[in-house]
């Protein structure tokens, strides 16, 4: 009996031994010294494909992984440096884009790189005609003319051709998108797929688009070896690459959503990296020794915009009284703390010719007076669609309440993404508070969209941030065309620094910050840096001590 | 044996096989309307939901004429009617298309996932039945006392305090500050070269593999979401436990027992659990499948890479290849499970053993 109790309750106790051993063994939280690790929120990502990805987190792994032939001068943004060219010339009639390729520069699968390789890059990028095919063929460039158009003269020579006189800055920072990023034609020409032509796509062949998605053809620092959607993205460093080889063996991107979760993790030390963090994370983490921050103006605006197709909203004082409603020094010293700037004009921060005086202040007396001069001196009801997340909520709440103190009462429908962004594509809403990211890092991006709008029918072909807003502005809109073709970078400057003035002045839009982007980092990182634009989040320079 | 016998015998058999037909004909029944009932109702969600499915594949930036191809590709500009038809189609083929967000065949990125919610929900029902029935059996047993009480309120905690919450709670109090488990994932990176997972379930892939240093980090990975999960088993096992418990103790043929000078362990874990034990399989079952369903919260805090995060994922995107091919895959576990747990009830239920 005696004996028989003992060995249950040892039994128990070496269970419970063994149970502790099992939990009680600390974690040795260490990247390995090889491996950067980032904790990365890269749900949008839903190709790899350079000709077809349009997303962010996307650009950052292409930007790492893929050359071109100009890449944006990150000590002047409103330049281009050579990537892959070495040189280039413009002919006096403005058209023609010649290239010089550097000599002796191989993909990361051993193939040279040469003028045809770009060339097969533009075509099939034109041809597959994917959402940000309309950065090339904008410049008269078809799926029936582009092996005209972009050619390769010989191995080291490739030939642009536009339909109009250009600004050369203009073409060269289209250039520099992530689109024009060059594959290795030999190795995407083994994985194309037949396809049947039809009235919609004319080619027999994917021109390896469906491989591509997941697969790798660059010859960038890093090489892409493997993405699971909402898992991971690995890269490796390209031991072929043409410049400074990267420092890291790898840069491996984990999948995590939540901020609080990736600031653990950063804590921890089993990510070197936290990409997503929301502000009180963010100070948790400028307080921890073993740990920093570093952030980077992104191209990216938050704007709220008044539907002219509201009648309170269409009378010109009203759109100006909006303007005064917006208490942008508690937004930016609160829930914009760190992750955005205060910024009034529609051009980011780094553009050529953007300006950065913000003239508007909260002032609730003179948006007052400017209501009474438009008739409507006790206010009115309006609605504004905005979607569940933050910053977008924090600072509906807080206009609201300024709009409040005018007499406008705004009720706030709250919604997901993509449920409130199709509602204001339809042109269905009051009022949309929403960011817009420049497609390209060349001022026309954004004025295309914010002031531009070729056709304000319900029927129009072009579908611009004014149309949304149903913004009917015949003169601006040629203005902005004109500034495309002014070859002068100097008088072209100008003439953007004009446009965002009347922007300011006269738009049913409220520009109210460019976003920062920020990341958490442990100190032991050296080189780790955001850039300007998110296919410039370079990673080949990063190491650890 | 006479004639007449041998008729009876006979007669008894065939009366089986029509029993047994019965059954599985109108289990069938249901299984087919449930099918349809789902396919429709996903489907007329999927297309009323206020959000261009276009816009899910190609984001706020494409120019118009793209979006307008694209509407064409995906058979949008066909009347709602013929889009059914064909969804209903392809879906009986056991093809649910393209996923917009992984661009992977929606089966195949199924068969990825679903493994990662498996592993997580079995583990975490065992946690729960192994705790929440002793725990049930000890509450009734000692109905009222101390322990009751105790059983009670972990039960009532597990009932009302929200996932989300208890998991970020979990991570700082287990990962941040006493290191015992690892970080939200599946797997440490250093073991994303050298270990391939073979069916998806790490722990067992591991083990078939001889990678014990991959198991135990799997292991230490997996056992904070488990146990979570276990808790919320638990408290639904315990209280469901408890009242089976109470009944069956209030029955005759426990006085009887009692009477016979039976000790009351043999009663309680014996007699009165055994027969309490044949509706627990049902309430197991149940909130096994339930966990299969995939706990959104959970696999979104400890960034686990199942099917709660993909078809959560997909309808924040419209993606809804995803969504309709994950709820129909979803569907039919549970329906598979439904049965299961309806033939195991009848295998330990006595009284429904035909004869």
């Amino acid at each position: 009996m005696m004996l028989e109790r003992f060995a249950l309750r040892s039994r128990g106790l070496l269970a419970g031994v063994a149970m502790s051993a099992l939990l009680a063994v600390p974690a040795f939280a260490v990247t390995p010294a090889d491996t950067l690790v980032e904790g990365f929120a890269f749900d949008d990502i839903i190709s790899m494909d350079p000709g077809e990805a349009f997303e962010l987190s996307t650009a950052e792994v292409t930007g790492n992984t893929y050359d071109l032939l100009v890449r944006l001068d990150l000590s002047d943004t409103s330049k281009v440096k050579g990537d892959l060219a070495e040189s280039w010339t413009i002919s006096d009639d403005g058209l023609t884009y010649t290239f010089k390729l550097k000599p002796g520069m191989k993909f990361a699968s051993g193939n040279p790189i040469t003028a045809a390789d770009v060339a097969y890059s533009f075509e099939r990028a034109i041809k597959l005609d994917k959402s940000p095919a309309f950065i090339i063929n904008q410049f008269g460039i078809s799926g029936d003319n582009v092996t005209e158009k972009a050619k390769a003269v010989d191995d080291t020579t490739f030939q642009f051709v536009v339909d109009k006189a250009y600004a050369p800055s203009f073409v060269l920072n289209c250039l520099s998108a992530t689109v024009a990023s060059v594959v290795d034609s030999k190795l995407v020409k083994e994985h194309v797929a037949a396809v049947t032509p039809s009235a919609d796509y004319k080619w027999d062949n994917d021109f390896g688009n469906a491989w591509l998605k997941t697969g790798y053809a660059g010859s960038g620092p890093y090489k892409l070896r493997e993405w699971r959607a909402n898992e991971v993205v690995v890269l490796e460093r390209n031991d072929n690459y043409n410049g400074e080889k990267a420092k890291l063996a790898r840069v491996i991107y984990r999948f995590m959503k939540e901020s609080s979760a990736q600031r653990l993790a950063l804590e921890a030390g089993d990510i070197d990296v936290a990409r997503n963090l929301e502000p009180n994370d963010l100070d948790a983490i400028a307080k921890n020794g073993d740990l920093t921050t570093t952030s980077a103006p992104k191209g990216t605006v938050y704007y709220i915009s008044l539907n002219q197709k509201n009648a309170n909203l269409a009378k010109p004082e009203v759109r100006q009284a909006f303007k005064y409603l917006v208490d942008y020094d508690a937004l930016g010293s609160t829930i914009l703390k760190g992750i955005g700037e205060i910024h009034q004009s529609f051009l980011p921060k780094g553009d050529l010719g953007a300006i950065d005086d913000n003239p508007f202040k909260l002032d609730v007396a003179k948006a007052k007076e400017l209501l009474a001069k438009a008739g409507l001196p006790n206010g009115f009801s309006v609605t504004m669609d905005v979607r569940s997340k933050q910053p977008e909520t924090g600072m509906a709440e807080s206009i609201q309440q300024t709009l409040g103190q005018a007499g406008i009462k705004l009720e706030i429908i709250p919604g997901d993404g993509k449920q409130t962004l199709t509602k204001y594509r339809a042109r269905n809403h009051d009022i949309y508070i929403g960011q817009w990211g420049q497609d390209y890092f060349d001022p026309n991006s954004n004025a295309q969209t914010f002031a531009s709008n070729p056709d304000n029918s319900d029927a129009a072909k072009i579908k611009t941030l004014a149309w949304r807003n149903a913004w009917d502005i015949p003169d601006l809109t040629k203005q902005t065309e004109a500034a495309l073709l002014e070859k002068d970078s100097a008088k072209r400057a100008d003439m953007y620094k004009d446009l965002q003035k009347k922007i300011l002045d006269t738009s049913p839009f409220v520009v109210i910050h460019q976003q920062l982007e920020v990341a958490g980092l442990r100190k032991n990182l050296k080189g780790f840096a955001l850039g300007p634009s998110f296919d410039t989040n370079f990673v080949g320079a990063v190491s650890k001590e | 044996m006479s004639i007449v016998e041998n008729q009876a015998v006979a007669g008894r058999g065939s009366a089986r096989a029509v029993a047994i037909l019965s059954a599985l004909g109108s289990f069938l029944v249901i299984a087919v309307t449930t099918y349809l009932g789902l396919l429709a109702v996903t489907f007329f969600i999927g297309r009323v939901i206020p959000i261009d499915p276009v816009l899910a594949v190609l984001g706020d930036r494409a120019p118009t004429a793209v979006v307008e191809r694209t509407r064409r590709e995906m058979g949008l500009d066909l009347p709602l009617i013929e889009q059914f038809y064909i969804y209903v189609k392809s879906a009986l083929r056991g093809d649910f298309g393209t996923s917009v967000l992984t661009t992977n065949p929606v089966m195949s990125d199924i068969r990825r996932v679903f493994p990662a919610t498996i592993e997580l929900a079995t583990l975490g029902t065992i946690i729960g039945a192994v705790i929440g029935v002793p725990l049930g059996v000890l509450a009734a047993v000692r109905r009222g006392s101390l322990v009751d009480q105790i059983v009670r309120i972990i039960g009532l905690i597990g009932y009302s305090v929200p996932i989300f919450w208890l998991g970020l709670l979990g991570l700082v109090l287990f990962y941040a500050k006493l290191q015992w488990v690892a970080f939200p994932a599946r797997l440490d990176v250093v073991y994303e070269y050298t270990f391939t997972p073979i069916t998806g379930f790490y722990l067992l892939d591991a083990a078939m593999q001889g990678q014990w240093d991959v198991f135990y980090d799997a292991y230490r990975h997996i056992i904070l979401p488990a146990s979570l999960l276990g808790y919320f088993a638990l408290a639904y096992i315990s209280r469901m436990t408890r009242s089976f418990m109470l009944n069956e103790m209030a029955q005759e043929y426990i006085v009887a027992a009692r009477a016979k000078g039976l000790s009351e362990t043999r009663i309680i874990w014996g007699h009165a659990l055994r027969n309490a034990a044949v509706p627990m399989v049902t309430v197991i079952a149940l909130s096994y499948a339930s966990l299969l369903e995939g706990s959104v919260l959970t696999e979104t805090v400890f960034s686990w890479p199942g099917i709660g995060l993909y078809i959560t994922n997909s309808l924040q995107n419209a993606d809804m290849n995803a969504v309709l091919g994950g709820t129909i895959i979803i569907g039919s576990v549970f329906i598979a499970i439904n049965l299961l747990s309806d033939l195991l009830y009848r295998l330990l239920d006595p009284r429904t053993k035909v004869e």
